[in-house]
């Protein structure tokens, strides 16, 4: 296998998996970027891939089951909403409970949304249909950079939704707004900003993304339910955030890097050479980056200030009368 | 008048006493049934290994009808609360209590040492008392007859094997796998994959992807899901599964057989023996001979004459003529581990961390 094949085939296998990374990963720095830390990601990608598998296995609409992987995961992150903005809750502890529930409440619906003849069981279900790669003639032929044009329609869409992301958050006026909710939410007040309004929009829009993501690999990566399917990938998200410096472009980098890094050790794997990287590594190797960009972030903040912070108010609650 | 309700009070609760301690008596009757824990690392609804373990305890269940009532624990982690949980389970009642992972086992071995009238059975793993077993079944001979239809459905003659840790258990059923293949054509290689996971769909599918972006145009697995298969079969590869019938689950007579497990076959006689009070303490490894494990009905893909081959090779193991690490071995560097006409003892299988000639990888 030349090596040209060898990276075009690596990018393949990194975009598929880093799809669904990247869906709750542009969702959680709208969330953070008004200063709500939301630590329930794993539960809700999980919530998401199990709506999104229940509704495609029961109906066979895959579109349909995209909508209602967004609907929980937003109905999910409305309860974390709730309670950090509205009850002000420490968010860290409630984002925790978020967790929990989701992947509690995913794993006990899982064993009962299934047909009979399976015992009720989703497990080892099967659905009619699922998001498969769609080549572009001639672009898909081209090495390496043909590896982008022969994927999903699921990561198609990301092409302009993380553009787009990124965007809105720093070249318009709403965008704008977003940053000062989570940079000063009391100025923002002042200029009369509804800081609870912003706050609950996109911590709401944030959980729809992490449903999303989870449904990228129920309906479309790993066709199938299994409990715990996520397996972390809510937590690798969180550092993924930090690696991306909350900057929703840059959520590509991280996904390329995260992904590239697993899927690298597997073709190295395969193709029989020595291991560069000992396969443990593979585990821990998001948190260790995750690790060495914070402390990159702090140093280049202290040379340049704020340019690679994170939101100021990240974590704290606000309500108007506060002193 | 308040003293003749509270004297009626007292006679109330003095007679639910006698009441109580009569209902308590009949429990410990001779023909009241046998209590069984079983501890289960995962839900039995994960399709995978527990799942196995879940269709043992349910024909155990069947055969003793009311002799039995089974009390099962589910996705228990193998920590400390591991502990708790048979106590409470021994609270209940149980006499003898069943758990189906390797490191439950320590675990296990200090509340036998607290409750010496009980009854301990461990899975898969080495300690035991007076009180306690081990058990396990010889996979490895499935593994071997699923690699001799690998290797006879792969034009390639690349295999690939998507495995989780590299404990003994996993090396040695790769290893059987591979002597297998290459016992039908001494030219394949089997590819190795680490996930260092039993249980992650992603890590599991892009480990099969890698490998068979390489060429591999079979896929075997040690996972506890189908994803490996899955990602095989939709490129128009074949799969080998693991635990339970994959070619049922996934549907696609690509999957052309899967080694499986049988545990109701220790089960049952573990709970007679506690029935009938002859129980004793053992370390037991059983195979074909004893049916703990078997190979799933082969996919109509699969040649009659390989079929043929197949079973011919699976009654000499069966009749003890021959066992897969039985003569010359050689490990993937090329160095002799072991002479023509010595056969491997249980030891060596048990604590087996090398590769034999023919597989791709390192341990």
């Amino acid at each position: 296998m030349n090596m040209l094949d060898f990276i075009t085939k690596l990018l393949a296998a990194t975009l598929a998996m880093g799809t669904s990374l990247a869906y709750a990963t542009v969702g959680e720095v709208y969330t953070q970027k008004t200063g709500i830390l939301n630590l329930g990601m794993e539960g809700i990608m999980l919530m998401g891939a199990l709506a999104g598998f229940s509704t495609a296995f029961n109906t066979g609409n895959l579109y349909l089951a995209l909508m209602m992987a967004m609907l929980v995961g937003g109905f999910f992150s409305l309860i974390h909403a709730f309670l950090c903005i509205t009850m002000r809750a420490n968010q860290v502890p409630a984002g925790l409970a978020i967790t929990m529930f989701g992947t509690g409440l995913a794993n006990f619906l899982g064993e009962r949304l299934g047909p009979a003849s399976n015992g009720y069981n989703l497990t080892g279900m099967n659905i009619p249909d699922k998001f498969s790669n769609i080549a572009i003639p001639f672009l898909s032929d081209i090495p390496i950079i043909g590896a982008l044009f022969d994927v999903s329609l699921l990561t198609y869409a990301l092409y302009i939704l993380i553009p787009f992301a990124w965007f809105f958050m720093y070249k318009t006026k709403h965008g704008m707004v977003v940053r000062a909710v989570g940079e000063n939410p009391r100025t923002a007040a002042s200029m009369g900003i509804s800081v609870t309004r912003i706050r609950y929009v996109y911590t709401v829009i944030g959980g729809m993304l992490a449903g999303l993501g989870g449904a990228c690999l129920s309906l479309s990566f790993t066709p199938s339910w299994n409990e715990g399917m996520t397996s972390g990938k809510g937590w690798i998200v969180i550092a993924l955030v930090i690696f991306s410096t909350w900057n929703p472009g840059r959520v590509v980098i991280g996904t390329l890097v995260f992904g590239g890094i697993t899927s690298l050790q597997f073709s190295l794997q395969a193709a029989g050479l020595k291991m560069v990287i000992p396969s443990q590594f593979l585990g821990f190797s998001p948190y260790l980056i995750t690790l060495v960009a914070l402390a990159a972030m702090t140093i280049i903040n202290q040379k340049k200030r704020g340019s690679f912070a994170s939101p100021s108010a990240l974590g704290t609650s606000f309500a108007i009368d506060d002193k | 008048m308040k003293k003749s309700i509270v004297l009626l009070l007292i006679m109330l609760l003095a007679t639910s006493f006698v009441f109580a301690q009569g209902a308590k008596e009949a429990t410990v009757s001779a023909d009241a049934p046998l209590k069984v824990g079983v501890i289960y690392i995962s839900p039995p609804g994960d399709m995978g290994y527990s799942y196995m373990h879940d269709q043992g305890t349910i024909a155990m269940e069947e055969h003793f009808g009311d002799k039995v009532e089974v009390i099962r624990m589910e996705g228990i982690p193998e920590n400390e609360s591991s502990e708790r949980v048979m106590e409470n389970l021994i609270d209940e009642g149980c006499k003898i209590i069943f758990a189906n992972s390797y490191n439950y086992q320590q675990y296990m071995l200090n509340v036998a040492e607290r409750y010496p009238d009980v009854y301990f059975e461990h899975c898969s793993g080495y300690l035991s008392a007076d009180n306690m077993s081990n058990y396990f079944g010889r996979m490895y001979q499935m593994r071997y007859l699923s690699g001799i239809i690998a290797a006879e459905m792969s034009s390639s003659g690349k295999i690939g094997f998507v495995g989780a840790y590299n404990t003994p258990e996993v090396v040695r059923g790769i290893n059987a796998f591979t002597l297998g293949a290459r016992a039908v054509n001494p030219d394949a290689t089997v590819t190795v994959v680490w996930t260092n996971t039993w249980f992650d769909p992603s890590l599991e599918r892009q480990g099969s992807v890698a490998l068979l972006d390489q060429g591999c145009d079979v896929i075997a697995q040690h996972q506890d899901t189908t994803e490996p298969a899955k990602a095989a079969i939709e490129r128009g590869k074949y799969a080998i599964g693991y635990n339970a019938d994959f070619r049922k689950i996934v549907g696609d007579d690509h999957v052309l057989v899967s080694p499986m497990w049988n545990w109701g076959n220790y089960m049952i006689p573990a709970v007679q023996s506690a029935l009938d009070g002859t129980w004793e303490s053992q370390s037991y490894w059983g195979g074909l001979e004893d049916e703990m494990i078997h190979l799933s009905p082969l996919s109509p893909l699969v040649p009659e004459a390989v079929a043929d081959e197949v079973m011919s090779v699976q009654d000499k193991i069966h009749d003890g003529e021959w066992d897969v690490f039985w003569g010359e071995l050689k490990d993937n560097t090329g160095s002799l581990r072991q002479n023509t006409g010595e056969k491997m003892n249980d030891e060596a299988m048990l604590t087996m961390d090398w590769f034999v000639e023919g597989v791709v990888g390192s341990v």
